[in-house]
């Protein structure tokens, strides 16, 4: 039984269609790669599932345990345990990481004990102790801000976790750490979703299903073997 | 004149009056009528925002509603029910080492810790520092005279109330001193004198207070602020002020600091209709420095009108001026930060920083910086923003689950923290609560 699914979702920005038509569906305790050439319409997947600014959706449908998330505030869809890790995180000035998260928390259902408790438990797995005490991704690296975004999304427990390009600009002791903190979140029965045109971070992180989305379609699915191909011969191979 | 009613012009009798009835000595009376002279002669300020409204023939110069006391339960149910809301009486006992209370046009509350009078520290109302030691003509209206603008005429002519403050050589007064001003009458002055001595090496924190309820009529508040911080002395003044939005807030403030002293004005301004503040640090001595520290909250309807300036008279001094602005509905926020060197000021440092948040399409802001330098042995810096809160920061925070309210409350709060800070707990905490209830009100 899928957790998301996305049935025959047409996306336009800015008036221009993006997405053409995408179905795909997501299960619980399995991770997913939604892989595609530069400007194929992955992100704009992301954002629309997350409920960006700008994303207008032309058509199809959406539903997270059979609700219908397109009906949804951002916020509600985060409540109901929708997780979309930015590519690009925004900084915010004066708001500490931990108070954030504490907040965060709490709108998830959290008690202020269970936070005390489950926060040093994240920043240690996160080797993140050097960041408590700092604003929320203001001057963090490349790399930091993918391992902040990560932090989030462990304490949080998302049903659905997105995770967009979660690799990019990570050196490989980060990018080992990323890894294992989404193969235990698809332990503990989340979704995830990895976005991705590259699929290094797919060694680390085998998915079970694999998506290509090409020109806002999706033109391929298929098993491990299909990154494994992709890695090999690059998206040509399965362009139709 | 000690009851509520009293003429609604001004009139040289009238400020004769005022002075007898206080039972002041001849300089000050003297003083007081030649402000007054200065005051009708002089021209309302050419610059910022339209004082057109403003009646000076329908403001009530002079309003005593209370009687002093010295226990708070003898002040009339109303008032103390009143600064028992603004919780003073509570923050008296845990943070305070003397309290002040303003009503309108008098004092009526006055407290001093023990140790902090044995130390020789004066804690004052201004009336009585005036009747009580004479030395005090040789500091007051001495920073600020009457020629300098109008209003400083008119606080010249008619102030009452206030605060003395006058710290011996070497002391260090650990906690805060503060006065709550409270305008209580409908279409009242209030022209308290504050005036701040801290004689070489000694300390002081000193905290300001200000509300009203709100009438239909305008209300004048038009303090003033003298601070003389001699060699070596630290001198830091506080000020949040949460007027109601028939307040006419037009302040004179300004400090002299000898050689390595250090006054630093922190402010909140969360009310009023008008006001116009900039408050002014001669760095008189060599290594003397000045920091401001301002926050504003501009919201529909008001123009808030302030900055500050630091006058650099003197070698190796250092000014920093910094201001956050949160400009909301057709709210308006303006900031004059003037720096000016002298060439007598080699090696000095000088700072200003701006930034304004404007939280709707109608929200208006201004910048308008003077530096200015006669030498060139000296350091200037100067930044300003203007922003927007970004679309894409709120929905970041959106996405983790916090509504549009909450995500702009961090937002706006994480962009006033530095100045936040700054501000006692007591304050700061009311400031967060003044803007997340208006954010509730404008998100809806």
């Amino acid at each position: 039984m899928p957790v998301l699914a996305v049935e025959d979702l047409h996306v336009s920005v800015g008036g221009t269609p993006v997405l053409r038509g995408v179905t795909l569906s997501l299960a619980p305790g399995r991770v997913h790669a939604l892989m595609g050439p530069n400007g194929s319409g992955k992100s704009t997947l992301a954002f629309t599932l997350a409920g960006g600014p700008g994303y207008a959706v032309t058509g199809g449908r959406v539903s997270l345990d059979g609700e219908d998330l397109l009906a949804l505030a951002p916020f509600e869809r985060a409540r109901k345990g929708l997780f979309l890790a930015f590519q690009y995180p925004p900084e915010i000035e004066g708001v500490s990481l931990r108070e954030f998260l504490r907040l965060a928390c709490a709108e998830r259902g959290q008690g202020f004990c269970e936070f005390q408790k489950s926060y040093p438990q994240a920043v240690s797995r996160l080797r993140m102790e050097a960041f408590d005490g700092r604003e929320l991704n203001v001057g963090f690296s490349g790399g930091e801000k993918k391992r902040a975004e990560l932090l989030q999304l462990y304490l949080l427990k998302p049903k659905v976790a997105l995770l967009d390009e979660p690799d990019s600009g990570v050196d490989v002791d980060a990018l080992r750490l990323i890894a294992g903190a989404i193969r235990d979140l698809a332990a503990g029965g989340a979704a995830v979703l990895i976005i991705t045109h590259y699929p290094r971070i797919l060694d680390h992180v085998p998915p079970s299903d694999v998506f290509v989305l090409d020109g806002g379609r999706i033109v391929e699915r298929g098993g491990p073997e299909l990154a494994q191909r992709i890695g090999e011969e690059g998206f040509e191979a399965v362009r139709g | 004149m000690t009851a509520q009613g009293t003429p609604r012009t001004l009139t040289r009798e009238f400020v004769e009056g005022l002075s007898v009835e206080k039972g002041e000595p001849p300089w000050m009376r003297a003083h007081r009528e030649r402000c007054f002279a200065v005051f009708e002669k002089a021209p309302l300020p050419r610059f910022g925002p339209s004082l057109a409204e403003l009646d000076f023939s329908d403001l009530a110069y002079y309003a005593r509603p209370v009687d002093p006391v010295t226990r708070w339960e003898d002040l009339p149910d109303e008032i103390r029910r009143t600064f028992q809301a603004l919780r003073l009486p509570e923050a008296e006992q845990k943070a305070l080492a003397g309290l002040g209370a303003q009503v309108d046009s008098e004092v009526v509350y006055r407290s001093l810790l023990d140790e902090v009078r044995a130390q020789g520290v004066i804690f004052a109302s201004m009336d009585q520092a005036v009747r009580d030691y004479p030395w005090i003509q040789d500091y007051f209206m001495k920073a600020i005279p009457p020629e300098d603008n109008k209003f400083a005429a008119l606080h010249g002519a008619v102030w009452s109330g206030g605060t003395f403050i006058w710290v011996p050589p070497g002391v260090e007064v650990a906690i805060p001193l503060q006065a709550y001003y409270r305008m209580q009458t409908e279409a009242v002055g209030q022209f308290e004198h504050t005036l701040i001595v801290a004689e070489p090496g000694s300390s002081v924190h000193y905290i300001e207070g200000c509300s009203a309820p709100r009438f239909a009529r305008s209300a004048l508040h038009s303090g003033m602020v003298e601070i003389f911080a001699k060699e070596g002395a630290r001198v830091r003044f506080t000020t949040v002020q949460n007027w109601s939005k028939n307040v006419y807030n037009l302040n004179n403030k300004r400090a002299l600091a000898h050689a390595e002293a250090a006054v630093d004005w922190v402010s909140g301004s969360l009310g009023s209709r008008v006001t116009m503040l900039y408050p002014t640090t001669v760095l008189l001595g060599p290594g003397a420095r000045t920091e401001n520290l301002a926050f504003t909250f501009a919201q529909d309807g008001m123009w808030l009108d302030s900055g500050g300036r630091a006058l650099h008279r003197a070698p190796d001094t250092t000014s920093r001026l910094v201001s956050r602005s949160v400009v909301q509905g057709s709210g308006k926020s303006v900031f004059r930060g003037t720096v000016h060197v002298s060439s007598l000021a080699k090696g000095s440092k000088a700072h200003v920083e701006c930034s304004t948040l404007l939280l709707t399409p109608d929200a208006k802001t201004e910048t308008i910086p003077i530096l200015n330098a006669e030498t060139d042995d000296v350091e200037l810096g100067h930044e300003a923003t203007v922003g927007r809160v970004s679309e894409e920061k709120l929905f970041y925070l959106m996405s983790r689950g916090l509504s549009q309210a909450q995500a702009m409350s961090l937002i706006v709060n994480g962009f006033v923290s530095p100045i936040l800070k700054e501000i006692p707990l007591e304050y700061a905490i009311e400031l967060k609560g003044i803007l997340e209830m208006s954010f509730e009100r404008a998100i809806g």
